[in-house]
């Protein structure tokens, strides 16, 4: 739930980066944090476990600029993707405001692709949202790889919907700010769209 | 999406002079308001050196656990938790369900003085709600700046703050 501070002037907003293990969901947030301007940044935190595995979450707060006076800020969290973390995420998850559904390009982790896009749903239900009603984009990570699926067969797989989705390749930064981008605008649109 | 939360200036003041109240009658070092969210409300005390965004998404993740937890054992809610350092402690407490009071606190204060002083102000706050979400209405005239943006104005956002 985005909260608008009038005392601050600050609209501060949740997005949550998922995916199953190894997708790139953390390599996202260090890619941002790297590009972007110490002013406009806070402290990227990392719970991980000794093996530089998600534990718990990453945290990222960055500031977008103003618009009508008030400051936006985005809280940016990145989820365990490992199977058996499921309880984590549903904690991750409360509150969320978008989310970035960053999917593994590579053949063998299809399953795990669709495996873990069912978990989003079921989670967020438990949490009373519907995916299909919140801000969500969809990112194809991992286009480098030679084991890479064509996007096609991914868009039909996982995106029947047809929401907006971007080729990545998050350890050069390829696609990882067109899909924060799109998450962003849509969630103020919808925030927009609330407050009317 | 669920509805923004909204606090107003006026919302903003009274919660801040309240966790005034606690900070000064604890002796806390810093005594702060944090939405189960993670987002921050209120900060009082010596906050400088403590990074309140890091601190509030944290303390949010902390209390999502420890429910987590709670329910594993048919508990609804840990609702007070305690993180005792060799010097310094924090101490979190649930307080409306949705809000949390974490008070970070040394030798200078008591664990005994810091939860006597948070009963009342868990008090306190619940009345405080209460009147906020009476006084709703009064704001239902205000500008709601958000419905006016244009898409340009959203788009020009992504121009600032990156390399």
């Amino acid at each position: 739930m985005s909260f608008i501070n009038y005392s601050s002037r600050e609209i501060n907003c949740k997005i949550v980066y998922y995916g199953p293990g190894l997708c790139g969901k953390t390599t996202n947030l260090q890619y941002i944090y790297a590009k972007t301007l110490p002013e406009a940044k806070g402290k990227m935190i990392s719970l991980e476990t000794g093996t530089e595995r998600t534990l718990l979450f990453d945290f990222l707060p960055i500031s977008l600029g103003e618009i009508r006076g008030f400051k936006t800020r985005f809280h940016l969290f990145t989820v365990p993707g490992q199977v058996f973390y499921d309880a984590s995420r549903k904690l991750i998850l409360k509150g969320v405001d978008g989310v970035v559904f960053v999917a593994d390009s590579q053949v063998e982790r299809l399953d795990a692709n669709l495996e873990s896009l069912e978990s989003l749903k079921r989670n967020l239900a438990e949490h009373g949202e519907d995916l299909e009603k919140i801000p969500f984009v969809i990112q194809y990570n991992k286009r480098d790889l030679p084991n890479a699926v064509d996007r096609a067969y991914l868009e039909q797989q996982l995106n029947p919907r047809g929401v907006d989705s971007f080729e990545a390749v998050a350890t050069t930064g390829a696609g990882v700010f067109d899909s924060l981008k799109a998450v962003a605008k849509q969630v103020l649109v919808e925030l927009k769209r609330s407050q009317k | 999406m669920k509805s923004p939360f909204v606090l107003y200036e006026e919302d903003i003041a009274q919660i801040d002079e309240l966790c005034a109240l606690l900070y000064r009658e604890s002796l806390a070092r810093a005594v702060f308001l944090v939405d189960k969210d993670g987002q921050l409300i209120s900060e009082q005390g010596d906050t400088s050196a403590i990074d309140a965004t890091a601190l509030a998404s944290l303390t949010a993740g902390v209390i999502a656990a420890a429910g987590g937890l709670a329910k594993l054992l048919g508990e609804r809610e840990f609702p007070v938790q305690l993180h005792e350092g060799e010097r310094e402690s924090i101490h979190t407490s649930l307080v409306a369900e949705r809000f949390i009071f974490v008070m970070i606190f040394d030798e200078r204060s008591s664990l005994g003085l810091v939860r006597l002083k948070l009963k009342r102000a868990h008090r306190s706050f619940e009345l405080l709600l209460d009147e906020l979400s009476a006084s709703r209405p009064a704001h239902a005239s205000q500008p709601k700046v958000f419905s006016e943006i244009s898409d340009a104005e959203i788009d020009a956002l992504f121009d600032v703050g990156v390399k």
